[in-house]
C-alpha cells in the first residue's frame, strides 16, 4: 500500500511539473465516467476540443441515473480501472477521499494556478472538499445543479384562473413567495379541468429506491428548521436538530403537499417521471434539478413563454434548496495520470467553462455565472443563480449510504405510506443515524 | 493377436499408458472424473459460504481500507431484533404464500383445460407461456405503466368492471394495494410455468387408468379427486418448491415495480439484503443476514423435500 501511494505521489508530482503547461504531451487515451443524461452528451461534444488540442483519444462510460451510484461505487470499491476521470455525485466525496479512490488535487491546483476562489463557494464545498470546510480538494466543480421549480406560466396568466385564485386565497396567482403559497397553488390546480384535460398540482420527488424522496423532502425540511445536527458537533448532537419541531412541521408540510397536490400514482417519482408529467401537461408545478431547464425551455409543448422558473420558496426558518451537481475527479487507479491531469487543467480554463455552459453544461465558475448578461441570457438563468445562492447538501460522509437509506425508508413510510407520525419518522431517523455514526466510530 | 476387440484396444494403447490406467482402481478413476466438479463446487459454493459465515462475525465493510474486527454474535442479535428485518420477512412470507397459492390454483386449472384435446390447443399453450419468456425487469417496467392511475390499462379494466374511478386508486402507491400489485404481476408471469409442470403430470397419467375407472362407473368428480389429483400431486409439489425458492430470492421484478415501497411495504428480504450489502456496504452485517436467510431456506426446503419424497413413495 505504501509503495503504491509513493508511486502515485511520484506520478502526480512528475505529471504536475512535467507537463510544461501544455496538454499536447499526452497522446494516449482517457475514459471519463458519468451519468447518462443530456449534459453528458454536451460534454462529449466539448471534449472534442480537448482531443484536438492534446491528441488524447477520449472515450466515455455513461450509466443511467438509477444505476449510476451502484455501478460507479462498485467500480471504485473494487479498485477497477474502467475510469480515468469520474464525475461523481457530491455525496461520494468523503468515501472516495478516505478510501483512496480519488487523487487529492491541491498540489496540482497550486502548481497550475487553479484557484477554488474562482468557483461558486457552495459548489467547492459540495463537490470538491473533504473534510467539509477544509481546503482539501478531491475534485474540480464540474456541473452546478440545484433543485428548483418550473411552473406553467401560461396557465398562471389565464384571467379566469387568476380571478378564481385571488377570490379563494386572497392573493395573486404567481410565483409563490413561500412554501405555503406553493401548496395553495398545487391544491388549486389539483384535479382541475384545463383545455378539456384533468390536470394536477405539482410533481414532486417521491422515489423510494435510490435517493429521490430525500432530495425532495429536504427542500421542505431545511426551510422549516431541520438541521443535520448541531453545527458545532454534528455527529454527537442529532436529537433536537434532525427531529426539531420545525423539522416535524416541514415533514408534515411535504406529506400534505403529496396528499393534496400531486397526481394520483406519483408515489415513486423522481427526475424522469417529473419531467414526463410536466411536459405532458399533467401538472402546473414541477420540482426538479435545474439540469432539466434547458430541455423544458426547448420543449415544443411547454417550452418558451409557457414556462417560468423559480427557486425553492422560503419557509418559516429560511430559504434553502437541495444541492445537486458533481465535481470531476481523477480515479487513483488510472494508468494515465498525466492525461487525466491535463484534462482537468484544460477543463478549468475560463473559456472552456463558458463554452461548457453554452453547450448545455452548467459551469460553476464565477467568471461564467457572474458575467454581465448571464442572468438574462436564458429565461431560467436568474432562477439558477437564486437557487445556487441558497443551497444545502446531504451528508457526504464515507458512510453516506448508511445515512441515506434509513432516511429514504423513514420518509417514504410516513409521506407515501402514511405510517406513523412525522415526529415518529424523524425520531426513528435520529436512532438510525446515531447507530450509523456509532458503527463508524464517530460517536 | 487375439480376435477379442477389447484385447485389440488394449494392445493399441501405448504400453506405458496402459500400465498406468490399468494400475488405477475403480475408486481412483471415479475420483478422477468427479474431482474437477468437486474442486469447482468447493471454490464456487462451499468456500464463499464458509467465508460468508466467517465475515458474519465481523464488522467488515468491503469498501473500507480498515481491518475487520470480530464482534461475535452482535450482527445476528441486531438483525433478529430489528423490526425492519421482521417486516421484510413478513412481506416475503406474504408474497410467497399468495403467489404460490394463485399460481398453483390457476396453473393447475389451465393445465387441466389445455390437457383436453381441442382445436388450437398448441397455439393456446404457446400464448399462455409467453409471459414467462420475458425478462422480469421488462415485465416490472411495463406493469408500472399498466398500473398508472391515469393512463394505465389495469385501472381502466377495473373501472370498466367495477365502476370505481380509475384515477382514484394507485396499485403501486397505496399501502394496502401495493403487496397485491406484485402478487398479480408475479402470478401473471409465472403461472404458465406451474401450468407446464402440471401439464407434464397430467400427461403422464395413462389413459388406461381412467378407462378402468370408467368401467368401475366412477364419476368424473371422483376420478378427479382419486386419480388426477394424487397422481399430479408430486408434480405440483415440485412446482411449489421451484416457485418457492425463486420467489424467496425475488428482486428484479419488485425493484422495478415498487422499489420496495410505498414505505417498506414491499421491501422483500432480498431487496433489504442487497441494500445492506451493496449500498450501505455493511458486509459483515449483510453476511449474517445472508446466513440467516440461507439457514431458513435450507431448513424449509429440506423439510419440504422429505414431504415430497413421502408423497412420491405413496
Amino acid at each position: 500500500m505504501k509503495a503504491s501511494k509513493l508511486l502515485m505521489a511520484t506520478a502526480l508530482t512528475a505529471a504536475t511539473f512535467g507537463m510544461a503547461g501544455s496538454a499536447s504531451a499526452a497522446t494516449d487515451s482517457l475514459t471519463l465516467c458519468w451519468a447518462a443524461w443530456d449534459p453528458a452528451n454536451a460534454l462529449v461534444e466539448l471534449s472534442k476540443d480537448f482531443e484536438a488540442e492534446s491528441g488524447t483519444e477520449m472515450s466515455f462510460e455513461f450509466v443511467p441515473w438509477p444505476n449510476f451510484a451502484d455501478r460507479m461505487l462498485n467500480e471504485l470499491n473494487s479498485n477497477g480501472t474502467l475510469c480515468d476521470l469520474l464525475i461523481g455525485d457530491s455525496q461520494w466525496i468523503g468515501g472516495a477521499a478516505e478510501n483512496g479512490n480519488y487523487v487529492k488535487l491541491n498540489d496540482f491546483f497550486d502548481a497550475e494556478g487553479i484557484s477554488m476562489d474562482d468557483f461558486i463557494p457552495a459548489t467547492v464545498t459540495g463537490y470538491a472538499e473533504w473534510p467539509k470546510g477544509s481546503p482539501n480538494y478531491w475534485a474540480l466543480p464540474a456541473y452546478a445543479d440545484v433543485v428548483g421549480w418550473t411552473y406553467r406560466k401560461d396557465w398562471f396568466e389565464r384571467p379566469e384562473l387568476m380571478a378564481e385564485f385571488k377570490g379563494k386565497y386572497g392573493y395573486d396567482l404567481g410565483v409563490p413567495e413561500s412554501l405555503e403559497q406553493l401548496k395553495d397553488i398545487a391544491e388549486f390546480f389539483q384535479g382541475r379541468e384545463i383545455d378539456g384535460k384533468t390536470v394536477y398540482g405539482a410533481a414532486i420527488y417521491t422515489e423510494r429506491g435510490s435517493e429521490g424522496i430525500t432530495m425532495g423532502v429536504t427542500n421542505a425540511l431545511y426551510n422549516y428548521g431541520f438541521e443535520y445536527g448541531n453545527p458545532e458537533n454534528p455527529y454527537a448532537e442529532l436529537d433536537g436538530y434532525v427531529n426539531s419541531a420545525g423539522a416535524v412541521a416541514g415533514l408534515e408540510y411535504y406529506k400534505d403537499l403529496y396528499d393534496n397536490g400531486t397526481p394520483p400514482g406519483s408515489s415513486n417519482w423522481y427526475m424522469g417521471e417529473n419531467i414526463d408529467a410536466y411536459k405532458s401537461g399533467q401538472v402546473a408545478l414541477q420540482m426538479n434539478f435545474a439540469f432539466i431547464w434547458p430541455g423544458v425551455n426547448a420543449d415544443p409543448n411547454v417550452g418558451g413563454d409557457r414556462t417560468g422558473y423559480f427557486a425553492n420558496p422560503p419557509g418559516p426558518a429560511g430559504q434553502f434548496a437541495q444541492l445537486g451537481g458533481q465535481g470531476i475527479s481523477i480515479v487513483a487507479n488510472t494508468d494515465n495520470m498525466e492525461g487525466a491531469l491535463a484534462y482537468i487543467k484544460w477543463f478549468a480554463q475560463g473559456d472552456v467553462q463558458a463554452k461548457w455552459t453554452e453547450m448545455g453544461g452548467a459551469s460553476a465558475m464565477r467568471s461564467v455565472v457572474e458575467a454581465p448578461g448571464f442572468a438574462d441570457a436564458q429565461p431560467y438563468n436568474q432562477a439558477f443563480l437564486d437557487s445556487m445562492a441558497i443551497v444545502k447538501d446531504f451528508w457526504a460522509e464515507p458512510s453516506y449510504a448508511s445515512l441515506l437509506l434509513p432516511m429514504q425508508s423513514r420518509i417514504h413510510n410516513y409521506v407515501i405510506a402514511g405510517q406513523g407520525t412525522a415526529q415518529e419518522a424523524l425520531d426513528g431517523l435520529v436512532e438510525d443515524w446515531v447507530e450509523g455514526f456509532e458503527d463508524e466510530g464517530l460517536r | 493377436m487375439s480376435g477379442n476387440p477389447i484385447d485389440r484396444i488394449a494392445t493399441a494403447t501405448p504400453a506405458v499408458m496402459a500400465k498406468r490406467v490399468r494400475g488405477l482402481s475403480d475408486r481412483a478413476i471415479a475420483w478422477l472424473f468427479v474431482g474437477p466438479s468437486i474442486v469447482l463446487l468447493l471454490a464456487v459454493n462451499i468456500f464463499p459460504l464458509i467465508w460468508t459465515i466467517n465475515l458474519s462475525f465481523t464488522n467488515f465493510r468491503a469498501n473500507r481500507l480498515r481491518d475487520a474486527e470480530y464482534i461475535g454474535l452482535r450482527n445476528y442479535e441486531r438483525i433478529l431484533t430489528d423490526t425492519d428485518t421482521w417486516q421484510s420477512m413478513q412481506a416475503t412470507a406474504n408474497f410467497l404464500f399468495w403467489t404460490i397459492f394463485f399460481q398453483v390454483l390457476i396453473g393447475f386449472a389451465l393445465a387441466y383445460l389445455i390437457n383436453k384435446k381441442f382445436k388450437g390447443n398448441d397455439l393456446w399453450t404457446t400464448i399462455i407461456v409467453l409471459p414467462m419468456m420475458l425478462s422480469p425487469a421488462v415485465v416490472g417496467n411495463f406493469w408500472t405503466f399498466l398500473y398508472q392511475p391515469q393512463i394505465g390499462l389495469f385501472n381502466y379494466v377495473v373501472e370498466f368492471f367495477t365502476g370505481i374511478d380509475s384515477s382514484s386508486f394507485s396499485m403501486i402507491g397505496d399501502v394496502s394495494l401495493a403487496p397485491w400489485s406484485i402478487v398479480i404481476v408475479d402470478t401473471w408471469m409465472w403461472t404458465p410455468f406451474v401450468m407446464l409442470i402440471c401439464l407434464a403430470g397430467l400427461r403422464s397419467i395413462p389413459d388406461s387408468i381412467y378407462e378402468a375407472a370408467e368401467c368401475d362407473r366412477a364419476s368424473k368428480w371422483r376420478q378427479f379427486w382419486t386419480l388426477t389429483v394424487p397422481m399430479v400431486l408430486p408434480f405440483l409439489m415440485l412446482a411449489v418448491l421451484f416457485r418457492g425458492i425463486e420467489n424467496f430470492k425475488m428482486f428484479d421484478l419488485v425493484v422495478q415495480l415498487t422499489g420496495g415501497g410505498p414505505g417498506s411495504i414491499t421491501t422483500l428480504t432480498s431487496i433489504d439484503l442487497k441494500r445492506e450489502a451493496f449500498e450501505k456496504w455493511r458486509t459483515g452485517y449483510a453476511s449474517a443476514y445472508a446466513v440467516i436467510l440461507f439457514v431458513t431456506v435450507f431448513g424449509l426446503a429440506s423439510i419440504y423435500v422429505k414431504a415430497l419424497n413421502k408423497v412420491k413413495e405413496r
